[in-house]
């Protein structure tokens, strides 16, 4: 079972390297994004959001559930250390009352 | 870092240097719009001035927040983002349509500007928190291992 896993793996990895080629270069303005998210964002920010960042524009309003979903991770992980620390405290103070 | 440590010196500089902090986090915080920052920024900065405090007057400080309270303040960060979310969906927008927002406005964008403060507002107290939290779960274990 263990061994398919591993084939899977290879497998997918090479498929996934062979293709680094057919990514567009970063900055490159023929690519899909720069022709027609990016532009579209650039001239309508400041009329659609009230915002003259472009970058607040579009993280607060355009991909605001992006950012719902970040500020979500950020409290369970918050959460989760409190946990974790925590319960390990109470077994510490029960292992030392019944010593 | 639970006790209180340093002396006369450490005492008044920190009392010069925590309001500023604040206020430039809250500074950071409203002018995220028009400048660089935001909500991520300015949490870290007011969680700055909290844990400045905790570090030179020990986890009794007079300006300070507790753990357990930073937990709950956490979710109540996250919850503002959420409720700003949801509050158009009752007045005929989808989730997270700031141009139906039930808030008083001359022009569309006004009310886009409101609910991208709202929600940093939301971001800010999540983060802020959940640095203190997460700081005083780190420093109350150091104190059972010593």
């Amino acid at each position: 079972m263990r061994m398919i896993g591993t084939i899977v793996l290879v497998i997918i990895t090479t498929l996934f390297c062979l293709n680094v080629d057919a990514l567009p270069t970063i900055g490159d303005i023929n690519s899909a994004p720069n022709q027609h998210i990016t532009p579209t964002y650039i001239e309508h920010c400041q009329h659609d959001t009230g915002s003259p960042n472009i970058v607040t524009g579009v993280l607060a309003d355009y991909r605001g559930f992006d950012t719902l979903g970040e500020t979500s991770v950020m409290f369970v992980a918050g959460i989760t250390t409190v946990l974790i620390l925590r319960e390990n405290r109470k077994k510490a103070e029960k292992g030392g009352a019944k010593k | 870092m639970t006790k209180r440590f340093g002396g006369i010196v450490l005492d008044i500089s920190f009392r010069v240097l925590v309001p500023f902090t604040l206020v430039y986090g809250i500074y950071i915080l409203t002018h995220g719009e028009f400048s660089p920052g935001g909500g991520f920024q300015a949490g870290a900065l007011l969680a700055a001035g909290i844990v400045l405090s905790r570090l030179i007057q020990g986890r009794s400080a007079g300006f300070n927040i507790s753990g357990e309270h930073a937990v709950i303040w956490a979710g109540v960060g996250t919850f503002i983002y959420a409720l700003t979310g949801f509050l158009p969906l009752f007045f005929g927008g989808n989730f997270l349509d700031y141009s139906f927002l039930p808030f008083p406005a001359e022009e569309l964008h006004e009310l886009h500007a409101m609910g991208i403060l709202l929600i940093e507002i939301g971001v800010t107290i999540c983060v802020m928190m959940t640095i203190i939290d997460i700081l005083d779960a780190v420093t109350e274990r150091a104190d059972i291992d010593d």
